[in-house]
């Protein structure tokens, strides 16, 4: 087998056993929970017997190790169970399906972050590749100055000082990001703007600074010393000879960017009123309802965990010494 | 040779005699004169905030927990005709008519009291740990080192945001989470550094002399690791600080009526869409204590480390 592929088997193995394990983590949180749990969720006014029900639709009268892969087959089909809310009345049919709750929320969450990805990316390379270019010069410096204030700040922080400058003083965009099925694409994307710069203002630094350690690394080494005595021109030095060695630790970098949004999006859609997943899985801790906070975290984590992975393929898959061993 | 011996010769004291010319504040200064301007900016505000913090019950106009007038008076920075500025209140009052200046140098001393108290505790559960399976390796080492592995697999804020779904938002609660959720990042750093530590020659006649575990921990490992550590200290500050912070301003932090400035930017945070800036004291009063913590590490580490970007 060629080296690589079972570099990338073994990770991609060891990928699968973490998100297991972290499953496992997540289900078994509910053991904690208080053992008047039915009661506190029911209200005060539940009869033993609908107690009692619902402690067997939760299924605590099994046996932990049985109710976990009866959660991970549901949750594998996109089937968390049942909402904890709306049960205090005691009335069946006000009991809502947790995918029900995720789906249309999981979509807005993966647009916001896509068009973030789609700006941020392409924005951090470009600063990255220039800030290595003329290295040492007032752009370089003023960049990192400014790249290096931007990561220290809270994401609120940010996103309040945008709002109050481009949503109220100049009303260039709206403040508030209320989106529905039914927004066209162009409003969507109008009204995404703030929380999606906002993100971006966050993540670009991180990324931006890589690109330029990365390329300045390879600077030193003696290959770049002979393209430069060979004449090469220092763009093309950079972008021909540097970049494509660069690439490994780059898309690294991108992609432990990309999985940070999954955090940075929880605050940032708390702050724009976004209807996506991190603002439901915020009210779901609010109101202790345990199983819509196990399934956003699942996703959560899962997200993370993928994102994560790829990055480590890409950076096996694009190493050359890995690629062709001697 | 053997006169020096016999006269009670040590090594010791021969390069102490070369250190004893400079006292240690002699030291200290000579390399703070040496510090850019960015570390002095970071040094200076760290103090000021520290001063505000201690003396708080002293500096504070109010208490903190006093409601002294209408709710939501604005500040000396959007006052206007309309809303005239109260000279009592220098940042207007919050949503139940509670002084902000007063609640802003309160909450120094919360937010970062807290935050210190969840750095140090995670520092000392993962430092320990970490140096600990540096010195007992074998299983002891592969088990923690895998624990920590998944569990830095979860992001953070998604995983306290469900511990404290299931344990419940107090104090206690979100000082242990978040240390123990951080403690694993400690863990892997302090494991690595005193990995290269722990393989010299004077740990390991240290152990054939027959000393105690954690009397190595404390006299061979630790002193020799400390300056990463201590940057990493204030990393790992910041990060908590920031994590508190965004989870008391989700609301599911920090609880009221404790004057804290993440929860204090949610309560406020309507005032934004009047055009009004009091949000931003509190979110800008976290902004600037995380910019200056880092300015400093920034430094620190550059001093420590000679760390370079180019050759």
């Amino acid at each position: 087998m060629h080296p690589v592929l079972r570099t990338v088997l073994q990770r991609l193995g060891l990928g699968l056993l973490t998100l297991l394990v972290v499953s496992i983590i997540i289900f078994s949180s509910l053991i904690f929970l208080p053992g008047d749990f039915a009661t506190a969720i029911l209200g005060q006014a539940a009869t033993p017997e609908t107690v009692a029900a619902f402690r067997k639709e939760l299924g605590l009268d099994e046996p932990a190790i049985i109710r976990y892969f009866d959660w991970l087959r549901g949750a594998l089909v996109g089937d968390f169970g049942t909402s904890f809310s709306g049960r205090s009345g005691g009335s069946a049919g006000a009991v809502r399906q947790v995918a029900d709750l995720i789906e249309p929320r999981l979509y807005n969450t993966l647009f916001l972050a896509a068009m973030t990805a789609v700006i941020a990316v392409p924005l951090a390379l470009t600063l990255g590749i220039m800030a290595a270019l003329y290295r040492n010069s007032w752009f370089d410096r003023a960049v990192n100055a400014a790249t290096l204030t931007t990561i220290s700040f809270p994401e609120f922080f940010v996103a309040y000082i945008l709002m109050l400058f481009l949503a109220v003083k100049f009303d260039v965009f709206p403040s508030l990001a209320n989106v529905s099925d039914t927004t066209p694409f162009g409003e969507r994307v109008y009204r995404c703007m703030l929380p999606s710069i906002t993100l971006t203002l966050v993540i670009v630094a991180h990324m931006m600074r890589m690109t330029r350690a990365a390329i300045i690394n390879l600077l030193a080494s003696p290959y770049i010393e002979m393209a430069q005595l060979k004449g090469v021109s220092r763009t093309n030095v950079i972008v021909h000879h540097a970049l494509p060695n660069a690439w490994a630790p780059i898309v690294n970098v991108i992609a432990f960017n990309l999985a940070y949004l999954v955090v940075g999006v929880v605050v940032v859609e708390v702050v724009f009123v976004y209807p996506g997943v991190g603002q439901l899985m915020v009210d779901s801790v609010t109101s202790r309802d345990i199983p819509v906070v196990q399934a956003c975290a699942l996703i959560f984590a899962a997200t993370y965990i993928l994102l994560n992975l790829f990055a480590d393929v890409i950076s096996i898959i694009t190493n050359p010494r890995l690629l062709h061993p001697r | 040779m053997s006169t020096e011996t016999d006269q009670g010769y040590s090594a010791a004291g021969e390069v102490g005699a070369v250190r004893a010319r400079r006292t240690m504040s002699e030291n200290i200064w000579r390399g703070l004169k040496k510090a850019p301007p960015t570390a002095w900016f970071g040094m200076i505000v760290i103090s000021l905030y520290l001063f505000f913090a201690i003396f708080a019950g002293i500096l504070a106009p109010y208490g903190e927990e006093e409601v002294l007038g209408a709710a939501y008076l604005p500040s000396w920075f959007d006052a206007d005709k309309d809303f005239p500025w109260d000279p009592r209140f220098l940042l207007g009052t919050d949503q139940l008519g509670r002084d902000m200046l007063t609640r802003l140098i309160y909450g120094a001393r919360n937010t970062i009291g807290i935050a210190v108290a969840t750095t140090a505790l995670s520092f000392g559960i993962g430092g320990t740990l970490g140096v600990l399976v540096t010195i007992q390796r074998g299983w002891f080492d592969q088990l923690m080192s895998r624990f920590v592995d998944v569990l830095m697999a979860i992001p953070g804020l998604i995983f306290a945001l469900m511990l404290l779904s299931i344990f419940g938002s107090t104090v206690t609660n979100l000082i242990i989470i978040i240390a123990v959720l951080d403690a694993t990042r400690v863990f892997r750093l302090s494991r690595a550094v005193a990995m290269n530590v722990v393989v010299m020659d004077y740990v390991e006649a240290a152990k054939l002399r027959g000393e105690g575990l954690f009397w190595i921990m404390r006299k061979e490992i630790i002193p020799n690791i400390m300056p990463p550590l201590v940057a990493e200290f204030g990393l790992r500050f910041c990060f908590v600080f920031l994590t508190i912070s965004a989870l008391s301003f989700l609301g599911v932090g920090i609880q009221p009526p404790t004057a804290d400035w993440g929860s204090m930017v949610r309560e406020n945070a309507t005032l934004i869409t009047y055009g009004s800036a009091t949000p931003l004291f509190p979110a800008g009063a976290i902004a600037l204590l995380t910019v200056a913590v880092n300015f400093v590490v920034d430094w620190f580490l550059h001093k420590t480390s000679g760390l370079r970007d180019e050759h």
